[in-house]
This record gives structure tokens, sequence and C-alpha cells, in this order.
């Protein structure tokens, strides 16, 4: 008889571990800009013709410096703190519930950090939880025993600027590109040029919207592994710069810093479509326990 | 694109030479307020209620700034989307507001307030919320300190940078910026 392949080792994770962990990121994530965004930044001083355009990178880009130095949001608006969990079906979060190991991380580091406290507990109602939780988690089972952490502040502006359509399938990579264009082209100045455009093409309805979200954690200046999607992102990127809203709408050359696409298999019915924007200020810091 | 270096409150002749475009460094006083205290300041006006805050030649900033950490006069504070303040601008431009400070294209009856009464919308740089914050040295709570980051400020600031992005004439440099770069 075949032995059976021993079970992997499940690996313990401490709650207050994964709480410690949180309240750091979501402070770091509002003081310190990753490279792949200055990059972004410093590439698009470089392309941009206006001079008020000029003027505004080079404002972001000291503005950044101050936040890092002094840590001081980049943004007065701390975001909704949006929370992606990859964690391993071997691993095993011990001494406390996950969603209240987070939460708990997002108390103390808005708290700590002196980062705004944006949430309300109803969207009717209107009364701010007053601590900024809870978090908005999204949580994935994947092989292996760790967890994986993304800490990702998501400011009102540029969220209220997402859209998602459901496009005939007759509408196809055309009604998409429309599509794109016209949300950006809509959004104009509020989301706080220059964007990050998060695209979701297919899935379900909901599947959709995640995956433009998604498309957000991605490292801008990184290629699609698909050519197909990577020659896309190219088109679109052309197409929304060449739109002239520029940083902060007031006309430029750089509207997007990058167009990034999470496609996914879908219906025979549908074409769903979403687009999630984000502002320059596009911050995100990971970890791994 | 001409460079001005003003003193608030503004005088009618300030405000009536600012084009769409033109840079401006603001110095003195200038109140805080977002969606929340726009509601109650209208609301008085409408009560004929007297306000906490000054309005004539006076400039709001639309800011909800991060909390005051030890030993600074405010936290971050950028500008938010000023489109949310719409309903409530035509009023207090009827009363004496000069100048607002946002981020975000104005609505049509913001735009026809501005120039029937005389006055201008400035643009902050969004997100620029640490370098902003440099250019304030002393932030007072003035009323409704119950909203938190939605109250009432009055802000001493320095040279603190704002485009001019619709003037009094109807120049607006999203209309103008936006069409000059499109291709």
């Amino acid at each position: 008889m075949p032995k059976a392949k021993p079970a992997a080792s499940v690996r313990e994770i401490d709650a207050k571990a994964i709480t410690d962990t949180v309240a750091r990121l979501a402070q770091e994530a509002n003081f310190d800009l990753e490279k792949d965004v200055h990059a972004a930044l410093e590439r698009g001083l470089k392309s941009e013709e206006s001079p008020v355009g000029k003027e505004i990178f080079n404002q972001l880009l000291e503005n950044e410096g101050i936040a890092r130095a002094e840590r001081m949001p980049i943004c007065q608006d701390t975001g909704l703190a949006v929370v992606f969990v990859d964690i391993g079906q071997d691993a095993h979060v011990a001494g406390g519930a996950l969603d209240e190991a987070i939460n708990e991380g997002v108390r103390r580091g808005y708290t700590e950090g002196y980062l705004r406290k944006s949430v309300l507990g109803d969207p009717l109602k209107r009364v701010n939880t007053k601590d900024n939780t809870p978090a908005v988690i999204h949580i994935r089972i994947v092989p292996g025993n760790k967890l994986a952490l993304w800490v990702v502040p998501k400011g009102g502006g540029s969220e209220n600027m997402s859209k998602i359509a459901m496009l005939k399938p007759a509408d196809g990579v055309e009604g998409v590109k429309k599509f794109v264009v016209e949300s950006v082209r809509v959004a104009s100045a509020n989301p706080c040029p220059p964007i990050v455009v998060g695209v979701g093409i297919g899935g379900s309805f909901e599947q959709c919207a995640m995956n433009a979200k998604r498309a957000l954690l991605r490292e801008i200046g990184s290629r699609h592994p698909d050519p197909y999607y990577a020659d896309l992102e190219a088109e679109l990127s052309k197409k929304v710069n060449d739109l002239g809203v520029g940083p902060m709408g007031l006309g430029g050359r750089i509207t997007a810093l990058a167009v990034h696409i999470e496609a996914a298999p879908c219906h025979i019915a549908s074409l769903p479509v979403a687009v999630n924007i984000n502002c320059h200020a596009a911050r995100h810091k990971t970890a791994v326990l | 694109m001409a460079e001005y270096s003003m003193k608030t409150p503004l005088k009618p002749e300030d405000v009536d030479k600012l084009r769409a475009g033109d840079k401006v460094n603001l110095n003195g006083f200038i109140y805080t307020a977002r969606d929340a205290a726009h509601k109650k300041l209208v609301e008085l006006l409408k009560e004929e209620k007297p306000l906490p805050l000054p309005l004539d030649g006076e400039i709001i900033y639309y800011v909800g700034p991060s909390p005051t950490p030890p030993g600074k006069p405010i936290g971050s504070a950028g500008p938010t989307t000023s489109g949310r303040m719409d309903p409530y601008a035509p009023l207090l431009i009827e009363r004496g507001l000069r100048g607002m400070i946002g981020k975000g294209e104005r609505a049509v009856g913001v735009v026809e307030a501005m120039q029937k009464f005389g006055a201008v919308y400035f643009a902050a740089t969004g997100g620029a919320a640490a370098l902003l914050s440099k250019r304030i040295v002393k932030a007072e709570i003035i009323a409704y300190p119950e909203l938190g980051a939605e109250a009432i400020n009055r802000l001493t600031v320095e040279n603190f940078p704002v485009i001019v992005a619709q003037d009094r004439y109807g120049g607006n440099i999203y209309k103008e910026g936006q069409k000059q770069y499109a291709r």
C-alpha cells in the first residue's frame, strides 16, 4: 500500500503579531510612499509638459519627503483601511479571531499615528466610529503555512469616482476601452490625478469589482504577464493620458501613472468591466508572517 | 499667468485682477469648513442667526485635517473635493465670502454666484497635505468642536500656495487646461 503523504505541519500565528503588524503597516503606508509610486512620480515629472503640471509633480515629491521625514500623513484622508489577507491553509491563528486582530491593529495604528478616522458605523445614520474600524478585510486561503498582509488605505475622493458596468459581449474590447476612458474623463480632477487605474474585466459582478481593486495592488511599472493584456494596458494608458486631464485636472500630459488590468473567466452572456481609481498617493504596505 | 502674494481678507479688487491659472500665495486667516459645517452655516443663515465666523472678504478652505500630533500646529491638511459644497456655496458667496480653496470643478450655480458677487475659487494640490500643513502656522477651533475633523478652524497661513482654478469672469483652468493638452 502506498504510504500516505505526511500532513504538512500546521503553524501557529499569534493574533497579537497580526495586530502589531497591521498597526505598523497602517502607519507606514500613510507616512512612507512606496518606491514604485515614487519612481512613477519622478517619471511623471520628466514627461509632463504643462508648467502647472510640473509644479504639482514637484509639490507631490516634496510632500512625500516631508511626510516620510516627519511621520506625517501624505494625505489628510488616511482612508478606509482596506486589508488583504492571504492565509496558508496550514496556518492557524492562535489567541484570538483574525478579523478582531486586524481591527485592533487598525484601531491602534490610526490612533497612535494621529491618522484621520474617516469611518462611519452606518452609511445612512452616519455616526463616526472614532477609531477607523471596521477595516474592509478580504481573505483568501492559499497553499502553505504563512500569512501575508497588505494594508491599503483608500481615500474617499478616488473611491467615489469608481464605476462598474455590465457590458454586452457584443461591445467587446472596444466597449471596455470606451468605458475605462470615459470613467477617467468624468472623474477629471476629483480623484486627485495623476491616478492609478485598476480595471477588472470579466468574472461575476462582485468578482469584477474585486479584481479592479486587486489590480491596484500590482507594482506600478510592472507588465501584465499576458502580452495581450500588457498591450491593452499600454493602449489604455495612452488613451487616458491623451484626455489631457493632467495633474489635479488642471491640464497636462500625465493623467494616469498606470493602468492595471485583472481579467477573469466569465459567463457566455456577460462582459462586466469595473474601474477602481486610486489617487497619486497610492498607499500600500505588505508583510508576511 | 501671473503670480501674486495676497493677504486675507481679500478686497474686491484682489478678486477682480485674478485670472484662471494665476498662482497665489495666501497670507493671514483662512477658515476651514466641509460638508457638516456648511450644512450648519447655511441653516443659520436661513434662520437669520449670526455665524461663528466672519464672511466678508474671507476665504473658506475645504479641508478635514488629520489629528494634530504633539508639537505641531495641525496635522496633514490638503483639500477635499469641492463639489460636495456646491449646494451651500452660492448663499455664502452672496453673504460676502470672497474665496474658496478645494479641488475639482465647481457647479454652474457656484460660478454664477462668483460672477455676480465677485468671488474666486482656488485649487490647492490634493494629496500634498504634509507640504500644505507646513504653511499653516496656527490652528484654532472656533466652532463645532464636536464635528472633529469637520470642525471650523481659523488657520493662520504663510505663503499658502494655491492656483486660481475658476475666476469671477467664467475663466476655468480645468476646461482650458484640459483642452490645451487633449489630443
